[in-house]
């Protein structure tokens, strides 16, 4: 946009892996588009040179997990105008968040050998539960061509496309022979958001939900069919949905559900 | 080429719809018939074998096409098997349909440039090409003359349609086995072709004998037969023929009711039956993919980073989304009760007030896609059930498992 001033950039991180932000790095055609359209102000994990605030547009990825990231994450707030979680970690709580159904106490002593200067959160919890969001990008990681069509909508001013029905929909614009009725193969694509052009299915493997729950998800539904059709235990449907997105909302209730069904009482 | 026309010709009786008489090639001969469209520069698109499926691709010869294989349906689940016999078709229907050839999943509609302060649209051209399609079924003759009829036949046509229908030779296929999804035969869909093919065939194999009968549906059919060797059918291989297709009607284990079907559902806006399918169905829309007649498209404008460069495409969507019906405020088909409702309303309802016909044909794509195995055939006979005296009770079964094939 030549002369206008280019809207500048931060991207954030959290508890998470890196590989959602690696993401923005390997979207190698687009990267100098990125860097062309946007003034990359504050980027640890690309660039050393840091810009202070007020950011137009902040990526933030990861979960909170410590009270100091807690308190860090109303600081940039206040620093964006417009603030977008990427991933899993981010706008779920993550992998870690398994620590949610257990006490992390328990495992501070176990993994450290001085669990006294580990100061955590009992919970792994998602950006949106501290501050307002603009936008949840999901996926574990996210997927490229959504990460660049969030930023060109953010940039044009309209609403990114980003479908929240099924990952199903997805494998049968492509053809992809479904798993689940043609193998036997169980598969999560039916409750999971899509995004990620059906990529399990299409290399012969059930959807391990990276994208999270899809609008108006049925799992009981799903899980029903799986035990009864697929012959899955309650362990193995509780296993699945203890992945990624273990704390989205509808997974968490649900697995709970087969947790007391797996050990009643 | 022939068109399907939606309506019902006359009975196959050694005459072809064409008036022309049937006549009989060796299963070999199946090889030149094929050749003959390639010469004629047709790309062959047939049944082949994928990821342990029968999908619908380019062939280059008979060789690819699911030899020996049959498929083994019931409500979410598909199985491919060997079968005893080197049948050419010996399978029914897979999860694809040829709607994909003619009505693209993904197509890009054009793309506009911005050039200091000219704007430029650039259509993108549909790209087209002779296509012959290899064993299209009854049922789905009657779904292309159903989409050919959504997309062209009214006041507004669809460009891309019908230029991806035009040049289009159809080589159908009788059906002898249907699969246990099937319900052609009551809805008078299948299992035998009656028009809107170039040549239709009955693959005959008993003992040695391994043939096709052969009816010619087109001027461009005959001309294509002509030059293969062929021997005029007598009445022992009409004979025949009607048997093969009376079995194949008698073997249809399933059946949608089609009398008072607008007002039965109708009546129904506010059957408890909705809130039990509700309860099972994902809103996955598996159902509306493999469907087809669906014909439910998206338009997604997408700008580049510079946002000098846009672009429109059309997606495939279904009444299932939540954006299917958001309009100011949300969606307006919130619950999966109120989607469901909707889709089976609009095939069988809606449908005629729209079209004139149903918008099912019977195929049993969406019992056998469906991951959770829902039945429409079940859901329309429950609803029925609820409105007799008995309560339904009897033959309906409110537990989809009973009738689940193993
Ligand atoms: S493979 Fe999975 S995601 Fe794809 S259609 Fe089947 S159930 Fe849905
Ligand atoms: S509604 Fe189902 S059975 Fe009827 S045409 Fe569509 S997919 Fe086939
Ligand atoms: S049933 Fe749904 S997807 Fe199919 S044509 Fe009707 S509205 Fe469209
Ligand atoms: S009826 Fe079956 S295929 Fe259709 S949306 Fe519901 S669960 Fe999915």
């Amino acid at each position: 946009m030549p002369g206008k001033r280019r809207p500048k950039l931060a991207v954030w991180k959290f508890a998470s892996c890196d590989g959602c932000q690696l993401s923005l790095l390997d979207c190698e055609d687009e990267l100098l588009d990125v860097a062309g359209a946007l003034d990359i102000a504050y980027f640890p994990e690309a660039t050393r040179s840091v810009q202070p605030g007020p950011y137009d547009l902040s990526l933030v990825e990861g979960s909170i997990t410590t009270p100091h990231d807690a308190e860090r994450i109303h600081q940039i707030r206040r620093d964006s105008r417009q603030l977008i979680s990427i991933g899993a970690c981010a706008t779920a709580g993550g992998i870690q968040a398994l620590r949610n159904f257990k006490d992390v106490r328990e495992f501070t002593r176990i993994v450290y050998a001085s669990p006294q200067y580990i100061e955590t959160l009992r919970r792994s919890t998602p950006i949106a539960e501290h501050v307002r969001v603009d936008f949840e990008l999901r996926g574990c990681p996210i997927a490229k061509h959504q990460l660049i069509e969030v930023i060109s909508a953010f940039l044009n001013g309209r609403k990114p496309n980003v479908p929240t029905y099924s990952v199903c929909q997805e494998c049968k614009r492509q053809g992809v022979v479904c798993v689940m009725v043609a193998h036997g193969t169980p598969c999560l694509g039916p409750v999971t958001q899509a995004g990620c052009g059906a990529l399990c299915p299409s290399y012969h493997r059930g959807c391990y939900a990276c994208f999270g729950p899809k609008e108006t998800p049925n799992i009981p539904a799903l899980s029903q069919w799986r035990r009864e059709r697929l012959g899955a235990s309650d362990l193995e449907i509780l296993r699945s949905l203890r992945t990624f997105n273990a704390a989205a909302a509808e997974f968490e209730r649900e697995s709970i559900r087969h947790e007391h069904q797996n050990h009643p009482g | 080429m022939a068109k399907g026309s939606g309506k019902k010709g006359s009975a196959m009786r050694g005459i072809g719809p064409f008036g022309r008489p049937s006549r009989v090639i060796p299963k070999e001969s199946l090889r030149n018939l094929l050749e003959v469209l390639r010469l004629r520069g047709y790309t062959l698109i047939g049944p082949t074998v994928r990821d342990q499926a029968i999908v619908y691709d380019e062939i280059s010869s008979p060789q690819e096409l699911p030899i020996g294989w049959t498929d083994r349906q019931g409500p979410g689940t598909y199985r491919l098997e060997r079968r005893e016999d080197d049948a050419f078709f010996g399978f029914v229907v897979g999860p694809q349909s040829w709607k994909k050839f003619f009505f693209p999943p993904a197509q890009r509609l054009f793309q506009i440039s911005r050039d200091g302060k000219e704007i430029h649209t650039t259509p993108d051209p549909v790209q087209t090409r002779k296509r012959a399609l290899i064993g299209v079924r009854p049922c789905e003759l009657r779904a292309l003359a159903i989409q050919d009829r959504v997309f062209t036949g009214g006041a507004y046509v669809d460009g891309s349609y019908r230029r991806l229908r035009e040049d289009v030779f159809i080589l159908a296929v009788n059906c002898g086995e249907p699969a246990a999804t099937c319900f052609c035969a009551s809805l008078d869909t299948g299992p035998q072709v009656t028009d809107g093919f170039d040549l239709a065939i009955t693959e005959v194999i008993e003992g040695t004998r391994h043939e096709f009968i052969v009816h010619v549906g087109s001027e461009l059919g005959a001309r294509v037969l002509e030059a293969v060797p062929s021997r005029e059918a007598t009445d022992a291989d009409s004979a025949t023929e009607r048997e093969i297709v009376q079995r194949a009607t008698r073997r249809m284990s399933r059946a949608l009711e089609r009398s008072q079907l607008k007002e039965l559902l109708y009546r129904n806006y506010e059957s408890p039956r909705w809130d039990q399918v509700a309860a099972r169905c994902l809103s996955c829309a598996n159902c509306t993919m493999v469907c087809p007649t669906c014909f439910c498209s998206t338009v997604e404008d997408v700008t580049d980073l510079s946002g000098d460069h846009a672009e429109r495409r059309r997606l495939w969507d279904s009444c299932f989304t939540m954006d299917f019906s958001y309009i100011v405020g949300g969606s307006v088909r919130a619950s999966t009760r109120a989607r469901y409702r909707h889709w089976l309303t609009h095939k069988l309802a809606t449908w005629q007030d729209q079209f004139g016909v149903i918008g099912c044909v019977g195929c049993g794509r969406c019992i056998t896609w469906c991951p959770v195995g829902i039945d429409l055939t079940e859901e329309v006979a429950a609803l029925r059930g609820r409105e007799s005296p008995d309560g339904g009770s009897g033959a309906i079964q409110e537990n989809h498992h009973d009738r689940t094939e193993s």
